[in-house]
C-alpha cells in the first residue's frame, strides 16, 4: 500500500512540475511582455524596466524558469499586482468557496446518480431504465453554465424560492446552504448522469456474479442483495470516476462562480484576467491544477482503502 | 477502448445498412432531426430571416417574442432569432474546422508515440496526461490572459482538450498492430515505417476514432459557447450562442427571453449531438459501448 | 420418507431462436438421508436442474410440467416466491462449484455468517458463535479470527470449506453442492468428500450430489441418476449403475472415465457426436444418433424401463444385462 501511495505521488510530483513548465511556457515564450501586459499601454518605458528587473525578466529564460519552478513549489507564486499581497493566500483565502461549491456537485451527484443508476440496472429493459438512461446522457450533454443560467431563472428569478446573489451570510450555515444550492445543482447535475450509468453497468455485472448466485440460494431477501451485497461493489467504481470528476466540477465551478455572483477561485481567475492581474492568474491556475492532481491521487487511494481486495494487493 | 481495433481488415460496414437501422431508433429520428434544423438554420440563415443579426435599434429593445421577433430582440434592439441562426454558424465552424484540426494533430502525435522508440511514448503520454491535469476553463483562461480573446483562442483551447485524448487511442491501437502479423510481414518484405503506418496501421484505426471525435462535437460547441459567455471567444457583435447567453444574463432581471434564446440553440445542439453520436455508435460498434 | 421427490419436470426457456426444451421428462427422488449423485456431462441439465428446485430459474426460464415435492408434501413448482425463499437457506442449501466467486469480496466472512441467519432469531452475539462453531466444524484453523477476515485471505479449498459451513449452518433437510470439488486439487477433492460425508452422517440431511467425476460419485453417492441433454437416462444405485449399466450412454460414460482405464492406452476413448440441439429435439431416443446400437425401434419416444429393484433405463435394451464382451 505505501509503495503503491509513493509510486503515484510520484507520478503526480512530475505531472505537476510538467504543468508548471507548460504554464511557464505559455507565459514567458508567448509574444508580449508581461510587463507591458501588467501595467497597459499608458506605461513609461522606466516604469516597465523596473517592473521587468523587479519581475526577474532580465534573467536567462532557463534561471526565471528554475526561479518559478523552486518558488512554487514552496508556496512563493508571486506577488497581487495591486495589492502586493503574496498570490497564495488570495488564492487560499477563495479556496473554501470553490471545494464546498464541489463538495455541493458531489452531494448532488451521489444523492440522485446512484439510487437512479441502481434502480434502472435492477428494472433493466424497463420503460424507467430507458427514462433514466435517456435522461442521463441529457444531462450530460448539456453544458453546466446553460443549467447554472436556466437555474438561476427559474428558481431564483421568475420563482423566486432561491436566492441568487453570493455565498450567504458569514457565520450563518443555513443560509450558506441555501445558497449552496443552486450553484451546486449546477455544477453537479451533469455528474448525477455520469454516475447514474456507471452504476447502473457496474451493478448489471455484480448482479450476474456468482456470489449473488450463493446469497439468493441462501434466501436473503432480494433488497439486501441488491443494497448491501451487490451495490457495495457497484459503488467502488465511482469513487475512481468522481477523481476525475472533481477535475470537470472545477471547471463548472468557473461558471456557477460568475452566474451566481459568488467568491471562489473561478471568480477570483476571471476578475484577475479583467483586470489583468497577471501573477494571480498563473497562481490560481497551479493550486487548482496541484488541488485536481492531488483529489485523483486520493480517489485512488480511496478505492483502495474500500475494497478489500486491492487493499491487500499493494 | 484498448481492444477496439485488432485485426484487418478495416471493419466494413455498409453506411446504407448503418443509416436503416439508425432510423429504426426512436432516439435516433429524433437526433437526426435536431442536428438537422440546426445544421439547416446555419446554412439558410439568410433566407430564414430577413434581419441583420448585429443591427442595432435602440426602438425595439427588449421586445418579446411575436410575428414580428419571432424570438424576442435584446438589449440592443437587435433580432435575436437572427443572431441565433448567425451564432449557429460559429458554433458549427469551430466544431468542424477545430475537431478536423485536432484529429490530424492527434493522429500524427499518436503514431509517432505508438509506434516510435520507447523514451518517446513514456515522454509524450507523460506530456498527454500533464495537458489533461488542467482543468478545461483554466487552461482556456490562462491562454486568453495571454493571448486575449478571439475565436482562435477557442479553437486553441479546443485542441489542446481534444488531442490527448485521440493521440492515446491512436498510440494503444497503434502499438497493438505493431506486433501484429500482417506489420511484421510488411517489415520483412522492407516497406518504410511511414509507409507501414500509411498503408498498414492507419486504415485500421482511424474508423473507431472518427466516431469518437464527431461525439465530441457536443462537447467542442459547449467550450466555444463557455468561452464566448464569459467574453473569451468571439469578439461583439458577432453573434454567438455563448455571448448571446450572457446578454440574458446581464439583463436576466430585465427580461427572461434572451437567455432562453442563447440556451436553446445549446441545448437543442448539444443533444442532437449526442444523441446521435450515441445511437450511431450502437448501431455500427457496439464494441465502442461503454466510453464515457 | 423422501425428502425430495421430482415427476415428470419439464423445464423450458424460450430464446430469440424459438424454444428451448432443458430438462424433459425428469424423474427421481432423494431418500432422507441419503446421498444422490447426478452425473453427466456439461449441458446436460445439471444447473437447470438445480436452479428449477430452487426457484432461481433465469427470466426467460418456466417450468412447463411436472411437480418437484419437498419434504413429502410441499410442491415447489408454483410456490410464491416468498414462500420459496422462506426454504432457501433455510430448509435446501446449495454449495456452489466455484469457491473463489461464491462469496461475497467486500463483507467479512463473519459478516456473511450471520447474515444468512437473520430468521434464526438469534442475537448478534449467538449467531457469531454459531458461524464460529461451524467454522470449527469444517476445521477452518483459529475461527474467531477467520470471521474477520475477507474471502480473499483464505485458500480455494478454505473458502470451499466456509461455503459448506454456510450451507449447513442452518441444518437444513436438504443440501444441494453442485460439482463442489470440481475447482479443487485432488488432495483437497478428496478431504473436501470425506468432510462433506461426515457432516452429513452429523447433521442427517440428504444430499443431492452434482459431479461429471465418476470416481467422486461411486465414492460419495448411494443413489446415481445419469441425465443426459435434459433427460433421466438412466437412475438406480451405485453398484446398480456402476456394475450393471444398462443404458448405452452410461457405458459409454463409465468406458470413458480416465480412472477406470486399467492400462495407459494412448487415446481417452470419447463418444462421438454432439449433444443435440435442444431446440429441435428428436422425436425417438435422445441418445440415438451418437449410439453405437441404435436400430429402427429407437425412433419411438423411450419411457422409462424398469429393470428390477428400483433400477430404471431409458433404453429399448434396457432389460438386456450386458455380456461379457460388452455386447448384448
Amino acid at each position: 500500500m505505501l509503495n503503491y501511495a509513493l509510486k503515484r505521488l510520484g507520478l503526480a510530483v512530475v505531472i505537476v512540475s510538467l504543468a508548471m513548465l507548460m504554464l511557464f511556457c505559455m507565459i514567458y515564450l508567448i509574444p508580449g511582455d508581461p510587463a507591458s501586459v501588467a501595467l497597459g499601454p499608458r506605461a513609461t518605458e522606466a516604469m516597465r524596466e523596473a517592473l521587468r528587473i523587479k519581475m526577474g525578466l532580465d534573467q536567462p529564460v532557463w534561471m526565471q524558469f528554475w526561479n518559478f519552478y523552486i518558488g512554487a513549489w514552496s508556496g512563493d507564486l508571486g506577488k497581487e499586482v495591486l495589492s502586493s499581497r503574496p498570490v497564495l493566500t488570495v488564492v487560499l483565502e477563495q479556496l473554501p468557496f470553490t471545494l464546498a461549491l464541489i463538495a455541493g456537485g458531489i452531494s448532488w451527484s451521489v444523492a440522485l446518480g446512484i439510487p437512479l443508476g441502481c434502480w434502472a440496472a435492477v428494472k433493466r429493459g424497463s420503460l424507467a431504465d430507458r427514462v433514466v438512461g435517456i435522461l442521463s446522457v441529457a444531462v450530460i450533454a448539456v453544458p453546466s453554465f446553460v443549467i447554472a443560467i436556466y437555474a438561476l431563472l427559474i428558481f431564483a428569478v421568475a420563482l423566486r424560492w432561491l436566492p441568487a446573489i453570493g455565498a450567504g451570510e458569514p457565520g450563518n450555515p443555513g443560509d450558506q446552504i441555501l445558497h449552496l444550492i443552486l450553484p451546486s445543482l449546477a455544477v453537479g447535475l451533469g455528474w448525477v448522469g455520469y454516475i447514474a450509468r456507471m452504476v447502473r453497468a457496474s451493478m448489471l455485472e455484480v448482479l450476474e456474479a456468482s456470489h449473488i448466485r450463493t446469497a439468493r440460494a441462501f434466501g436473503l431477501p432480494e433488497r439486501q442483495i441488491t443494497y448491501r451485497y451487490a451495490l457495495s461493489i457497484a459503488i467502488l467504481p465511482t469513487v475512481t470516476l468522481l477523481g476525475v470528476g472533481i477535475g470537470q466540477m472545477l471547471s463548472s465551478a468557473v461558471f456557477a462562480e460568475i452566474v451566481f455572483a459568488r467568491p471562489g477561485v473561478g471568480k477570483l481567475v476571471y476578475d484577475a484576467i479583467l483586470t489583468r492581474n497577471f501573477p494571480v492568474v498563473t497562481g490560481a491556475v497551479l493550486v487548482t491544477t496541484v488541488l485536481f492532481v492531488l483529489l485523483n491521487l486520493i480517489a485512488d487511494l480511496i478505492v483502495g482503502a474500500l475494497d478489500p481486495r486491492v487493499r491487500s494487493s499493494f | 477502448m484498448s481492444e477496439a481495433v485488432s485485426s484487418p481488415p478495416a471493419r466494413q460496414s455498409g453506411p446504407g445498412r448503418a443509416l436503416r437501422r439508425l432510423l429504426r431508433e426512436p432516439l435516433g429520428v429524433f437526433a437526426i432531426l435536431l442536428v438537422a434544423l440546426v445544421v439547416f438554420g446555419a446554412i439558410f440563415a439568410d433566407l430564414l430571416t430577413q434581419y441583420d443579426p448585429t443591427r442595432i435599434n435602440p426602438r425595439e429593445r427588449f421586445s418579446p417574442p411575436g410575428a414580428d421577433h419571432l424570438l424576442g430582440t435584446d438589449q440592443l434592439g437587435r433580432d435575436l432569432f437572427a443572431r441565433v441562426l448567425h451564432g449557429g454558424r460559429i458554433a458549427l465552424y469551430v466544431a468542424l474546422v477545430s475537431t478536423a484540426i485536432s484529429l490530424a494533430i492527434g493522429i500524427v502525435l499518436g503514431l509517432i508515440a505508438g509506434y516510435g522508440p520507447r523514451w518517446l511514448d513514456n515522454l509524450m503520454i507523460l506530456v498527454f496526461d500533464a495537458v489533461k491535469s488542467f482543468p478545461t476553463v483554466m487552461l482556456a483562461l490562462a491562454l486568453v490572459t495571454l493571448v486575449g480573446p478571439s475565436l482562435t483562442a477557442v479553437m486553441v483551447v479546443v485542441i489542446l482538450v481534444n488531442v490527448p485524448g485521440y493521440a492515446r487511442i491512436i498510440r494503444t491501437q497503434t502499438i497493438a498492430l505493431k506486433t501484429s502479423e500482417f506489420v511484421t510481414a510488411a517489415q520483412s518484405m522492407g516497406a518504410s515505417s511511414a509507409r507501414i503506418l500509411r498503408v498498414h496501421v492507419l486504415p485500421n484505426v482511424i474508423g473507431p476514432l472518427v466516431i469518437l471525435a464527431s461525439m465530441d462535437i457536443p462537447v467542442v460547441i459547449a467550450i466555444e459557447a463557455g468561452m464566448s459567455f464569459l467574453g473569451l471567444g468571439v469578439r461583439p457583435p458577432t453573434p454567438s450562442w455563448g455571448s448571446i447567453l450572457n446578454d440574458g444574463f446581464s439583463n436576466i432581471r430585465e427580461t427572461a427571453w434572451i437567455a432562453v434564446a442563447g440556451g436553446l440553440p445549446i441545448i437543442v445542439t448539444t443533444l442532437g449531438f449526442t444523441f446521435l453520436g450515441e445511437t450511431l455508435r450502437d448501431v455500427l460498434d457496439p464494441r465502442l459501448k461503454g466510453r464515457g | 420418507m423422501r425428502t425430495l421427490a421430482i415427476d415428470n419436470l419439464n423445464v423450458v426457456f424460450s430464446t430469440e431462436e424459438g424454444p428451448l426444451h432443458a430438462l424433459k421428462n425428469v424423474s427421481f427422488e432423494v431418500p432422507e438421508n441419503r446421498i444422490v449423485g447426478i452425473v453427466g456431462e456439461s449441458g446436460c441439465g445439471k444447473s437447470t436442474l438445480i436452479n428449477a428446485v430452487l426457484g432461481l430459474l433465469a427470466d426467460n426460464g418456466r417450468i412447463a410440467e411436472g411437480t418437484i415435492r419437498f419434504e413429502g408434501k410441499t410442491d415447489l413448482v408454483g410456490l410464491s416466491p416468498d414462500r420459496m425463499r422462506a426454504l432457501r437457506g433455510q430448509r435446501i442449501s446449495t454449495v456452489f462449484q466455484d469457491p473463489m466467486g461464491a462469496l461475497n469480496p467486500v463483507l467479512s466472512v463473519g459478516r456473511q455468517m450471520v447474515n444468512i441467519q437473520y430468521r434464526s432469531g438469534l442475537s448478534r452475539a449467538e449467531k457469531q458463535a454459531r458461524a464460529v462453531e461451524m467454522l470449527r466444524l469444517v476445521r477452518i484453523p483459529d475461527a474467531e479470527a477467520a470471521l474477520r477476515r475477507y474471502p480473499h485471505q483464505f485458500s480455494g479449498g478454505m473458502k470451499q470449506r466456509i461455503a459448506i459451513a454456510m450451507a449447513l449452518m442452518m441444518e437444513p433437510a436438504l443440501l444441494i453442492a453442485d460439482e463442489p470439488t470440481t475447482a479443487l486439487d485432488a488432495t483437497l477433492e478428496v478431504a473436501t468428500i470425506e468432510l462433506l460425508q461426515d457432516l452429513q452422517k452429523k447433521i442427517g440431511c440428504s444430499v443431492l450430489f452434482i459431479s461429471h467425476h465418476l470416481g467422486v460419485i461411486a465414492e460419495l453417492c448411494e443413489d446415481v441418476v445419469v441425465m443426459y441433454a435434459g433427460e433421466v437416462v438412466e437412475r438406480g444405485t451405485v453398484r446398480q449403475i456402476f456394475n450393471d449399466p444398462r443404458h448405452p450412454y452410461t457405458r459409454r460414460l463409465l468406458e470413458c472415465d480416465p480412472a477406470r482405464q486399467s492400462r495407459r492406452t494412448r487415446h481417452l476413448p470419447t463418444i462421438p457426436g454432439e449433444i443435440p440441439d435442444l431446440r429441435a429435439r428428436p422425436g425417438g431416443c435422445i441418445f440415438a444418433p451418437r449410439c453405437d446400437r441404435a436400430h429402427s425401434a429407437c425412433a419411438a419416444p423411450q419411457p422409462e424401463r424398469d429393470c428390477g429393484d428400483h433400477h430404471f433405463a431409458r433404453c429399448v435394451l434396457a432389460r438386456e444385462p450386458e455380456t461379457a464382451d460388452g455386447r448384448a
